[in-house]
Formats: structure tokens, sequence, C-alpha cells
């Protein structure tokens, strides 16, 4: 359980430093008036949904710190056998190091307002995402073949685990890929998706750096 | 469109006239709110009576043959799960959240609207799942609520045909609703306060809700994880939590697994749990003290500190439901000290109800005894709780029904009576109409006597090792006469509670009709929800100007002032007025 306690650690360490910040220790009853609030912007949807995104994030990680504790502890226990890793995980990797510097060009082009940047650059997110997807499929038949089923031992069933919850979770994020993707394609304004792009950069690079731990975890162990 | 400031949103709500977008898919906190609160009690009355059908067996048995064993225990595990899950998490959360949060804070609605509204409708679907295992083959499971393996999923404990994996999945749809909802009230309380209204001006009903929903987007998780790896294992076949193992003469399949590991997971979202209740439950009550004694929340930083420093606490005391589980001494050491250190903020905001109430102007209204009721339960169910946290106190006390007495006044009767004070409160802005009062007191000092005489009794069962979750106790010699006559006691007065109830239900549908007109502010609260231009507030809650906060939320009785409390949104000059 040491790594969801100390993800916790680090939460809870966070939320009091940022509580701290907000001015907590002053007397609120001795202050009237408004100008005690110094918030320059109040409710606005685009820091409302990175805000709700960032939440998100924090409860994935809960989430993936708890399989990793749990992958942790139940490796200790005797009948555990390490899985084969298959040779395309690599490979799996650089796509997905290539699909999360896509979007992140398509947020600089979206910023700049090149339509035809931002094209290509989504196309390329979906291209590269989709391709990921499908050579951790190729790892899972791999594993397959070779007798590496999910019951046979629990080393084999966190790994498919680990890379079907990591897959689940790119999903959900081509979700709104394609409908960012089909708004462009409709031909709105730039502005109006340059908000779904740049909360899509942020959950790529999240799930790229969920990925690097997995991997690094499952080579490791 | 991307960047409009949600509080200049008002002209841009779109105002639903049809019935169905108006009351069923409707995107108003109010309307969902209500929605959650509707049928988080409507599944709590299921559970009610499944608890009275459990007592009439301990209290007469052998007398209803409809009872099993089998039953009985799909009985114990459903009304557990059901009470703190599908009633207390979501009427506090999705009911009061909802409806308090935006309001409170001086917002339209909540941020994301749809997604709030897609949160009730999952939650629905995560009920409705739990429910039809009560028709399945086998029914539900029998587990406990716990559900710990490996019997939870073995042939032979009732339900292990489709309950235990309905249970999973519902569990598992219920996060789902929940993280959605959950995302709403945070970010709602980060983003779209109005202006003047900082963190420390917002009333402790939001700090509680806001801290418990922060909690439960971190625990929820746990249950999560360990429903998804119990349901792989019951499903797939495989060992996550299965050790290996003999069941009806034959070998499983299972090898090696680890029940304890998922006792871990499921007590790291289990202990947190118990505080995503009394979280909001601190809140509110600490609101409808300051109301109805006339007087500002004594300490109301340490309370908000209190607030946030149990949240962060809750997470390194999960160990101490496992202390007989058995595990390195030096853990139990931990764990019981850090479950002590708890008792400390605590006691604090214990005292500082009390503080509130001295030399108050104490109006003794329906929601007061509430209130005022619910310091007397969480004193005693607090203080067993101390108890229960030293290890060596708690290994022979851990299986009898002390332990039963214990959770049920802390997390049982605690948080309802809450409950039952902030719908009287609440009542009159969200209906519009006034409750009848002597009704209420009725229902109130019933239901609180009522419930004293079923728990005050187990605590002394307790003791004499009388042993919890047991479907008969014929045939065992250590257990007197005395204590079965006093099972009898304890399940009259149980009944005799869950039928007065009716006098609650009755009494809010009577007024919803017959009731007098409420006025915006019965109760002379100073909390934005009491300003608002409408009541019961419209859709957008705040007609074209969002009210501005200049002040606490706990201006009663200031001297110099003219009335009696100051809202919030009024600016000192206009208070300079009243007072001249």
């Amino acid at each position: 359980m040491i790594t969801i306690v100390l993800f916790i650690f680090a939460m809870v360490g966070f939320a009091y430093w940022w509580l701290w910040r907000q001015r907590v220790l002053e007397k609120p009853w001795a202050e009237v008036g408004p100008k005690a609030d110094t918030r320059e912007e109040i409710g606005r949807i685009s820091s409302a949904a990175k805000t709700g995104l960032m939440f998100f994030l924090a409860v994935v990680t809960s989430v993936f710190a708890l399989f990793i504790s749990a992958y942790f502890l139940r490796m200790e226990l005797p009948d555990w056998s390490p899985v084969m890793k298959p040779e395309v995980l690599w490979i799996n990797t650089g796509l997905l190091v290539l699909g999360s510097g896509a979007i992140h060009w398509c947020s600089k082009a979206a910023a700049s307002n090149n339509l035809r940047a931002v094209q290509v650059s989504l196309f390329a997110t979906g291209l590269f995402t989709f391709t990921f997807i499908y050579g951790q499929l190729m790892a899972w038949g791999q594993l397959n073949d070779e007798g590496y089923y999910l019951n046979s031992n629990p080393a084999n069933a966190f790994f498919y685990l680990f890379t079907g919850l990591h897959a689940l979770h790119l999903l959900g994020g081509l979700w709104v890929w394609s409908r960012t993707t089909l708004r462009v394609l409709a031909g709105v304004e730039l502005e109006e998706v340059r908000l779904s792009v740049e909360l899509c950069r942020t959950y790529w690079h999240y799930l790229l750096g969920v990925w690097i731990v997995l991997f690094g975890m499952l080579l490791s162990t | 469109m991307a960047h409009v400031a949600l509080a200049d949103r008002g002209q841009a709500l779109s105002h639903p006239h049809s019935f169905i977008t108006k009351y069923v898919w409707s995107q108003d906190h109010k309307v969902i709110a209500i929605q959650y609160g509707i049928t988080a009690i409507a599944v709590g009355v299921v559970a009610l009576v499944l608890s009275g059908i459990m007592r009439l067996q301990l209290g007469f048995p052998d007398t209803f043959s409809f009872i099993q064993p089998s039953e009985y225990y799909q009985f114990v595990t459903m009304h557990g799960m059901i009470m703190v899950i599908y009633l207390l998490t979501a009427l506090f959360l999705g009911g009061f959240g909802n409806y308090l949060i935006p309001l409170m804070v001086g917002a339209r609605d909540m941020v994301f609207p749809y997604l709030n509204m897609l949160s009730y409708w999952v939650y629905l679907l995560s009920v409705i799942i739990l429910m039809s295992s009560f028709f399945v083959t086998g029914g539900p499971t029998g587990a406990g609520w716990t559900l710990y393996p490996p019997q939870a999923i073995m042939f032979g404990t009732p339900g292990a045909e489709w309950g235990i994996i309905l249970m999973l999945l519902s569990l598992f749809v219920f996060i789902i609703a929940f993280t959605m909802g959950g995302l709403n009230y945070v970010t709602t309380v980060l983003q779209a306060r109005t202006r003047g209204m900082t963190l420390m001006r917002m009333p402790l009903s939001v700090w509680g809700i806001f801290t418990a929903t922060v909690l439960g987007l971190l625990a929820f998780p746990a249950l999560l994880v360990s429903a998804i790896m119990m349901t792989l294992d019951r499903v797939l076949g495989t060992s996550f939590f299965m050790p290996a193992m003999v069941s009806m003469g034959e070998q499983t399949n299972y090898d090696g697994g680890s029940p304890v590991l998922f006792q871990h997971l499921f007590w790291f979202f289990g202990h947190p749990e118990v505080y995503i209740v009394a979280l909001p439950a601190f809140g509110i009550v600490s609101d409808l003290l300051s109301t109805h004694a006339r007087k500002n929340i004594f300490g109301y930083r340490m309370m908000v500190w209190a607030i946030v420093g149990i949240g962060g606490l809750s997470f390194i005391v999960w160990a101490h439901h496992m202390y007989v589980s058995g595990m390195n001494p030096y853990f139990g050491f931990f764990f019981a000290t850090t479950t002590l250190i708890i008792a400390v903020p605590t006691a604090i905001k214990v005292y500082n109800w009390v503080l509130t109430l001295w030399r108050g102007n104490i109006h003794l209204n329906t929601p007061m005894l509430f209130a005022i009721g619910f310091i007397f339960t969480f004193i005693h169910g607090g203080l067993t709780g101390i108890f229960l946290g030293n290890v060596v106190v708690d290994l022979p006390l851990s299986d009898t029904y002390f332990v039963v007495a214990h959770f049920h006044m802390v997390m049982g009767v605690s948080p309802i009576l809450v409950v039952f004070g902030a719908i009287y409160h609440w009542y009159p802005k969200i209906t519009g109409k006034m409750f009848d009062a002597t009704l209420g007191k009725a229902h109130f000092w019933l239901t609180f006597l009522g419930t004293y005489s079923i728990y005050l009794p187990m605590h002394y069962l307790g003791f004499l090792g009388v042993p919890r979750r047991y479907f008969a106790y014929e045939g065992i010699d250590f257990i007197p006469q005395s204590a079965l006559d006093l099972n009898t006691a304890i399940t009259i007065s149980a009944l005799f509670v869950a039928v007065v109830q009716i006098i609650f239900f009755y009494n809010m549908i009577w007024s919803l009709f017959k009731g007098k007109q409420a006025g915006s502010n019965p109760w002379g609260a100073t909390t934005l929800e009491w300003q608002t231009p409408d009541t019961p507030p419209i859709h957008g809650n705040w007609g074209p100007e969002l009210p501005v906060v200049h002040r606490w939320a706990y201006d009663y009785s200031v001297p110099g002032a003219e009335e009696d409390f100051i809202p919030q949104n009024v600016p000192e000059s206009e208070v300079d007025k009243a007072a001249s």
C-alpha cells in the first residue's frame, strides 16, 4: 500500500499547501466588503474545464496507484511468475510518444490559427493512438499464443489489467478527439475547438506518463 | 463562446418549459438534487424494511418461517450497503451537495450541468442494478456489506450465482456516477463562487461537502479497483484475492491469492467513506446550530481546519478495521495512534458546537432539535470509537454487538438526524411551504428516544459477548436469557422507530399541498440561498445580477445592527442605515 499512501500524501500535501495560500489564517469575521476577494476572473468556462480535468486526472491516478499497490503486494506471494514482455511494446511506446507529440503540435497550431496544421496534426494524433491500441492488442495476442493466459498466473492477470485499463482511458480520450475532429471538419472557428484541443493535449501527455510508469514497472519486475 | 464567464451566462441558460425537460431530463441542479434525494430516500426505505425483518428474526426467533439463515444474511448485506452508499453518500453529496453548493456560493448552476444530469441517471441505473439482484436466481449477495473474499464469491454463500456480480457491477456504476457528480461539486466550489465569496467566507456546509467530495474522489477508486479485481476473480477465474482452497469437497482452480489484499483495498475506501458521510453532516449541523441559536459559529477557522485535517487523517487509519485479521504489532500500534489522533479535531468540533450554543438565543425549532440531538448521539458514538480504536479493546469486542452499536450511533443515527434536520431546515426554501412544526417535533422526540432505546442496550449485549452476524442464539451457554429478552425489546423499539417515520413522510407531503407560505427567509438566516429573489429559486437562481458577498456567513446578533442577522450580500453601508 506504499504507492497509494505516497500518492495520497502528495495530494493531501498539495491541498494543504494550496489552502495555505488561500488565506485560511485570516479572520473572515473582521473583514467586510467584496474587496477581500482577490480573484481576477470568476467562473470562466475554460478554467472550470481545466480544473475539472485536473481533478479527473487525480481520480485516474488514484486508480492506477491502487492497482500498482496491489501489484507489489500480490507479487510477494510465492505463486508469482513473471510474464513475458512482447517486443512490440517498444514500438507501441514509440507510437504513443508520437501521438502525444502530434496533439501537442495541434494545440500550438490551434493557438496560432493554422487550420491546415490543426487538421493534419489531429489526423496524426488519431492515427498514432489507434495504432498504439492495435499494437497493444497484438501484444495480448502474442501472450495468448505463448500460453500466458489471464487466469494462469497473477502476473499475467495484472499485465492484461494494466494494459486494458490504460487502453480504455485512451479510448475515452479518442471519443473527445473524434468530436473535436468532426467539428474541425465541419468548419467551425478554430477558437471554438481550442479548449478541447488543450484538454486533449493534457490528457494525452498524462496517459503517456502513465504508460511509461507502467511499462517501466512491468519491465523491471 | 469558449471564454464566456459562467457568471454572465444567466440569459444564455435555456429555461426549458415542457414537463419532461423541466422535471425529468433536467440540468437544473435543484431538480437534480431533488431527484437524488427522493431516489436515495426511497432506496433507504427498502433498507429500513430489511432491518425490520432482521430484527424480527433476532427478537422473535423461530417465529417467522419466511426468514431463513440465507435470507437473513442477504438482508444484512443489502441493508448495510444500501444505507452507507446508496442512501447516505448519495443523499449528502448528490442531494444536499447539488442543492446547496451553487446556491450557497452564489452560482447560477453547477459548472457542468449536463454531466450533473448524467450523474443522477447513472446513479439511478446503479440503484436499479442493485435492486434487480432481489429478483435473480439465488437472490442478492449475502456476503456481508464488506464483501470479503473468498467467501463472497464461493458457492455456498447466498447470492453467489448472480447476486455478487450484480453487487459489484452496481458499485462500479455508482462510482462512475459519483465521479461525474463529484467533479462538478469541487469545480463549482473552486471556480464558480461569486464576487466576494472567498473560501473563508463559505458556510461550513459547503466546506463539509467540498472536503467530503475530495475524499470521495480519491477513495472511491479503491472500491472500484477491488470491485474490478473481484469481478475478474469471480467471472474469469483469476486469483487476485482467492487462495487455493477446497470447496464442497473439490479443489478449486484458484491459487495463491490474498484475501487480506482485498481487505486493505476495501478499507482504504471504507474508512474515508465514514468521513464522506460525516463531514457534510458536520458542516450542515454547524450551520443549523448557528442559525437557530442566533449566534456566530464558535471558532469558524478552527472548524474549517478541523474538517480539512480530519479529511487528511482519514486516509491513514484504515487498518483499524482489520485488527482481527492479524497484522504486525507495530502496524497495530501505528493505526491505533492515528485513529486516536483523529479524535482531536473531532473533539474540537464538538466543543465548538457546544460553545456556539452557550449563551446563544436558542430557538428550539424542529431543525435545531435534530441538530442538538446529533451532538448527543455523535459524542456517544465517538466515545465508543475511542474504545474500538485501541487494539487490545477491539479484539474482544470486534465481533460483538458493541461494534454494531458503535457504528450505528456514529454513522447511522447521527447522520440521519442531520439529514432530517437539514430537510426540515431547507424545506421552506425547496418547496416554498412551511412544514407542520408540531408533527416535526413529535417526529424528533420519537425518533431520538426510539433510536437510543435500540442502540444503548446493544452496548450491553456487546459487553456480554453476544456475537454479531448470527442468525440465532439458541444453545449458546454464555448468553443469558436476559440478553435474549433484551433483543426482543430492541426489536420492538426498532419497529416502533421505523413506523414513526410515517409522521415525517406525512408531514412532508401534506405540507407540500396544505402548508403555509414560508416566505423567502423564515429562519432569518444569513447565507446566500435564503436571499434568492424567488422562493423556491427558479432556474438560474439569481435573476439578472449575481449577488455580491460582503461578509462571512455568520453575522448573527451583531452589536448595533437592528436585526439579529445580516445576510452575506448586505454591504456595510446598508447595515448602518438599519442601525440608526
